[in-house]
């Protein structure tokens, strides 16, 4: 199985500057177990006690996966799976 | 430093007067690899909030693959802050994810929705590590633009 990962800016020091990179897995959990054993480090960045990320957005084919099982979204070859940090901020 | 002409700079404080006492916020892109600020979108909000902004979770995945399409990517990130100052906040400071753009701040604190002059400041925010630079406001006349 073969699901093409979009790696957003701030990340690429773990995928060596790569902008896509390939992973595989059945569920969003398996995909990012996958992608931390090719690019150790990753992992964490996109998890914190074992919940996706508050200020990580992670998209299969377009679809916020919080709408979608977040990390328990199941997967297909295929996919297409797109990692963009929010864009947020403020006074507070 | 930031060189933004005086169209896009004008556009900015003028989104953040309206959207007072709310945060604006928005980018303007520009080709890749030339840190040229030359697109504005405005974004939404999502967050309706005087103290907070977020970009709504699929505006901003439209929003990078328009970029994508475009072979543009972020040259300014900008927002309001609506009763301080001009300085990125601890917020900004540990949400700042994109390395490569000038994060500027505008401050409407002062003269709120109506006329007056804002507080328009910008700052590289890598690794947090927070450093003011210089604006530089271009004029651009329509001669230039059309050439």
């Amino acid at each position: 199985m073969a699901i093409e990962v979009r790696i957003p800016t701030i990340l690429r020091t773990y995928t060596g500057g790569e902008k896509a990179v390939t992973a595989d897995g059945a569920s969003l959990s398996a995909l990012i177990d996958s992608l931390e054993a090719d690019h150790p480090g990753l992992k964490d960045r996109l998890i914190d006690n074992g919940d996706l990320r508050r200020f990580v957005n992670i998209y299969i084919n377009d679809e916020d996966v919080r709408f979608i099982g977040s990390l328990e979204a199941e997967l297909s070859d295929g996919d297409q799976v797109v990692i963009l940090p929010a864009v947020a901020g403020g006074a507070r | 430093m930031l060189q933004i002409d005086r169209s896009t700079h004008d556009a900015i404080v003028a989104h953040a007067k309206r959207d007072h006492p709310v945060e604006a916020c928005g980018m303007v892109v520009g080709p890749i690899g030339t840190d040229r600020p030359e697109r504005l979108i405005e974004m939404v909000n999502a967050a309706g909030s005087p103290t907070f902004y977020e970009y709504d979770s699929t505006d901003l995945l439209q929003l990078y693959r328009e970029m994508d399409d475009r072979d543009e990517e972020p040259v300014v990130i900008y927002h309001s802050h609506t009763a301080t100052e001009a300085y990125p906040s601890v917020t900004d400071i540990n949400l700042a994810g994109e390395p490569g753009a000038h994060y500027v701040l505008v401050s409407t604190a002062e003269h709120g929705n109506n006329d007056g002059p804002v507080e328009f400041r910008s700052y590289r925010i890598i690794d947090g590590v927070v450093t003011e630079e210089e604006v530089s406001v271009v004029d651009v006349t329509a001669a230039e633009e059309s050439s």
